[in-house]
């Protein structure tokens, strides 16, 4: 196998990280295994449970199936990113808060799912919050925590909570 | 001075016979007239470690990277039943970046599945089964190394069908034949015949059901490390000390050189009870290497070798008086186990058990075919057979013209059946009447008439569930009180998702008389936590949590014992409240780090020790579900509207966390009934959809409005806590709900899950009512 290493240049939570790594490696890859953000999990590597979602210009995107190479120099936002100064997200605080996270292997692809719903539609109907998270897979919780998590971040949001 | 004394145990419905050493003295119950007291138990409370799970924080198995650490990835048979002729790695081995192969040629000869198979064998019983790893450098190079492993399979007759797999021409999956210990597992009580005899009416049906994959967020994985000579292995486990044990046997260590660490994993549902191969792989390919090696699997790898709910073929036959008084039941269940089974499978576990009926027999077939291997799935056995049995009760009340819930009430049994002792406490009754309430059982008819339209019914449906859950010895804690006031709670349990970390740390608190924020618990390391039971079969908290109580009440005696004498106020006017002794008479209150002020380094630990439950009562969880479904005429289609969840589980100690157990529990029982299945393609004996899209498990859209409820009833003759387990009850009667509401809402029945749109369709065109022979 012949491997191409490249220097990517990748901007994650606000910070700029050049990173040295095979051009055939995901963003998922890249991630946990170059700058050690083990937050963005892996649960199917195909793109089929959403665990690995993080925020691409505030887009929500599947790291497993972006390559890094493909994301240089576009603002690449992960669960680890979520806390400003030492101050948990309102989504993460509502996900703690309300039992939202359970065995919390889906929750960092959900809380940026919900981010990315959030940040341009902070009073979500149930409906808009079950279409944005449909693609975030989670065996545990059954959901309805994790819906109630996320609409009461909004309010708290919408009634100018810290962000 | 200790005492050994023998008692029965009950782990995932069945029963064993153990000798267990009884330590400490009998702990006061914490009976209902407590919870007034109560500051922490009983009470709303985020998890303990919520924050760790939504920063990233939470270092799961898949997390863990060392430095240098090495990748292992394993070759699978593609073939559902082959010998290997010839195996050869060398190609592998000369890709750069590859630093070992393992396979039956250089690997030792490990004995698994009980001398069944080995780590490498040579035969091979399922598509999917191991046959070599390839350690490399990078998970690419594995891969590809994967790839230039040349093997000669001599392709053998292969079984996947259960019920073919019993005659007498199939293909062997094993020398010793098809059937698991070469009988079906008989229970019988009174007498069958004369129960039929005496019956005023009989319902019969043959109930099929899919096998279920687990298919945890996390996928299963070990990493292992060697420090010095002592093997370190991260495992994505519910069973830290059963992976040591297995470990240290198959590498032949002491087990004081085996430490097996799990801190936060993603799902588990009984398909990581046990080390895996990947487990024992990781750890010798570190000894061979001298790295540390992460064995991941894959999601493919994850749905065809982990384990999986067998699928059943269930015959079942109900007699009853007119009344509806149950006379006689026969419950005959074949069981895929695929290629091997750690015990035997069972369905006919609610049959024994829920109704009292004087006249039974059940038997279970557990048939080996050439699939992966069948693993405990959250009740196992209870979820298959509550779906035959209630599905059979709802025929029975049809047929009676009686109400389902009071049939059910008819053959209430207020004794156990099997053993003939009582319960400690059973909450059903409360869990049917408070159920039926919620669900507007009363006013179903006018709902069904008023919802429904031409294409359109609607239908209400209940179902029963009775489970174990009583949890018990051995299990141990150990509270250290340190010098700043804080405490610490160690134990060798498992947070599995469930909110174990927090529960006993409520518990803890609540004994040692200390603020909630100043206890912490550890858990998940075999190296420093003392032993406590795998987190599976719903026993968890009433196994543990008994341990911690009485660990703290033992660090609170002595901490009062020298609170007394250092601060000089007689033992009996000192007391503990929320981190500070108060003095009974003045009132006074002092922070109990103050006494440490003066006994430099003196430290207090606490040990407790989880006693025997009861010997002359049967400890039993109970819980009721309604469902509300509309089914679509026109397009086959289910909508589940509303599922109603009332379950009784002893004392709840945690409302926030124990609701999430049973909204978990029921959407899994939703997938079940609806959408879940693993399809086997029988012409080439392979599972066709190993993947979360094509298994289907439920998303966010799936989910119905779910109302769920405890029956808040302490069980103080279970254990000192009064508490039950209730991870698994909340998925066992899901489906029967969800089928029974089906039914009611269409006028006849579909006798085979997961109810597709294709087989409601069918059921539509046929017209006529079945019994289920003509299914499949």
């Amino acid at each position: 196998m012949q491997t191409q290493v490249a220097l990517l240049h990748l901007r994650v939570n606000g910070e700029a990280h050049p990173v040295a790594a095979p051009t055939h490696k995901t963003l998922l890859e890249v991630l946990r295994e170059d700058l050690g953000l083990t937050g963005t999990k892996h649960g199917c590597e195909v793109g089929e449970c959403g665990t690995c979602t993080v925020l691409v210009d505030g887009e929500p995107i599947l790291s497993c199936l972006t390559l890094a190479a493909d994301v240089e120099g576009r603002e690449i936002t992960t669960v680890e990113g979520l806390a400003q100064n030492g101050e948990l997200h309102p989504l993460q605080v509502a996900f703690a808060e309300r039992g939202a996270a359970q065995c919390g292997y889906c929750t960092p692809g959900m809380l940026l799912s919900a981010k990315a719903l959030l940040d341009r539609n902070p009073r979500p109907t149930e409906d808009e919050i079950k279409e944005a998270l449909s693609g975030n897979l989670c065996r545990c919780t059954g959901y309805l925590k994790i819906i109630e998590a996320v609409k009461l971040a909004g309010e708290r949001l919408a009634q100018g909570g810290p962000r | 001075m200790p005492k050994v004394i023998k008692t029965e145990v009950e782990f995932e419905g069945r029963f064993y016979e153990e000798y267990i050493v009884l330590e400490g003295e009998d702990l006061s119950p914490w009976g209902p007239d407590r919870d007034r007291e109560f500051r922490f138990v009983g009470k709303p409370q985020p998890r303990v470690d919520g924050p760790e799970r939504v920063t990233g924080a939470a270092k799961f198995t898949h997390d863990i990277q060392l430095p240098g650490m090495l990748y292992g990835r394993i070759l699978r048979c593609p073939h559902p039943h082959a010998r290997i002729q010839r195996i050869d790695t060398s190609k592998a081995e000369k890709l750069p970046g590859v630093r070992l192969v393992l396979s039956a040629e250089n690997a030792p000869e490990i004995p698994w599945r009980m001398g069944l198979t080995q780590l490498f064998d040579r035969t091979l019983r399922y598509a999917g089964e191991e046959v070599a790893l390839v350690v490399a450098d990078e998970e690419e190079i594995c891969y590809d190394a994967l790839d230039l492993i040349e093997v000669e399979y001599e392709p053998l007759p292969f079984v996947v069908d259960p019920v073919k797999a019993l005659e007498p021409n199939a293909p062997k999956v094993h020398e010793s034949g098809n059937l698991l210990n070469g009988a079906p597992e008989v229970y019988e009580r009174g007498d069958l015949e004369k129960g039929f005899e005496e019956a005023d009416v009989v319902v019969e049906g043959v109930f099929r059901t899919q096998s279920a994959l687990h298919n945890c967020m996390e996928t299963h994985g070990s990493v292992a490390h060697w420090e010095g000579d002592t093997l370190v292995i991260w495992d994505s486990t519910q069973h830290i000390f059963g992976v040591r044990a297995q470990v240290a046997q198959a590498l032949g260590l002491p087990l004081n050189r085996v430490r097996v660490i799990k801190q936060y994993m993603g799902g588990g549902f009984g398909s990581k009870n046990a080390a895996g191969k990947y487990t024992v792989m990781a750890a010798l390919a570190a000894r061979r290497t001298g790295r540390p090696v992460q064995v991941l699997l894959d999601r493919f790898e994850e749905n065809l070798a982990t384990g999986n709910r067998p699928s059943t073929v269930q015959t079942l036959k109900l007699g009853a008086k007119e009344d509806g008084r149950l006379t006689a039941i026969y419950h005959k269940s074949i069981l895929n186990v695929g290629a091997y089974a750690a015990w035997p499978a069972s369905a006919s576990g609610p049959t024994k058990r829920l109704y009292s009926c004087p006249n039974l027999k059940t038997e279970d077939y557990s048939v080996y075919t050439n699939l992966g291997p069948f693993s405990a799935f959250r009740a196992p056995g209870y979820v298959e057979g509550t779906f035959a049995l209630e599905s059979m009760m709802d025929e029975l009340a049809r047929k009676l013209n009686l109400d389902p819930l009071e049939l059910r009430l008819k053959n209430y049994a207020e004794i156990d059946p099997i053993t003939n002792k009582p319960y400690t406490t059973k909450g059903l009754k409360q869990a049917y009447e408070r159920g039926a309430q919620l669900i507007g059982w009363e006013k179903r008819e006018e709902v069904k008439k008023t919802r429904s339209t031409k294409t359109k019914r609607v239908g209400f449906g209940m179902a029963s569930q009775i489970w174990g859950g009583s949890g018990g010895p051995p299990a141990y804690a150990l509270v250290k009180i340190n010098p700043d006031g804080t405490a610490t709670v160690i134990t060798g349990t498992q947070d599995i998702g469930t909110g174990t970390r927090t529960a006993l740390a409520q518990i803890a608190a609540e004994a040692l008389g200390f603020p909630l924020e100043r206890v912490r618990v550890e858990l998940g390391d075999t190296q420093w936590g003392v032993y406590s039971p795998l987190s599976a079969g719903s026993m968890t908290l009433a196994s543990v949590g008994p341990a911690v109580r009485a660990a703290a009440e033992d660090a609170r005696a002595q901490l009062l014992d020298v609170g007394a004498q250092v601060l000089e106020i007689p033992r009996d006017r000192i007391s503990l409240e929320q981190g500070e002794f108060v003095d009974a008479r003045s009132g006074e209150r002092t922070p109990v780090q103050t006494i440490f002020e003066k006994l430099l380094n003196y430290t207090i630990v606490g040990k407790g020790a989880r006693g025997p439950n009861p010997e002359d009562k049967n400890i039993n969880t109970f819980g009721a579900q309604f469902a509300r479904v509309e089914v679509d005429l026109e397009t086959g289609r289910v909508r589940v509207e509303r599922i109603v969840a009332v379950h009784e589980s002893g004392r709840v100690v945690n409302p926030l966390t124990i609701r999430s157990q049973l909204y978990g529990g029921v959407i899994q029982g939703l997938g079940y009934a609806l959408t879940e299945r693993r399809l086997e393609d029988p012409r080439r004996g392979l599972v066709v959809n190993p993947s979360l899209e094509t298994y289907k498990v439920p998303t966010v859209e799936d989910v119905p409005d779910i109302v769920a409820e405890m029956v808040d009833m302490p069980d103080p003759e279970a254990n000192p806590l009064g508490v039950k387990g209730v991870g698994e009850p909340p998925i066992i009667p899901t489906a029967a709900a969800i089928a029974n509401a089906v039914a009611d809402a269409l006028g006849f029945r579909v006798y085979e899950l997961p109810l597709t749109v294709d087989r409601v369709l069918m059921a539509l065109q046929r017209g006529e009512p079945s019994r289920g022979e003509d299914n499949k």
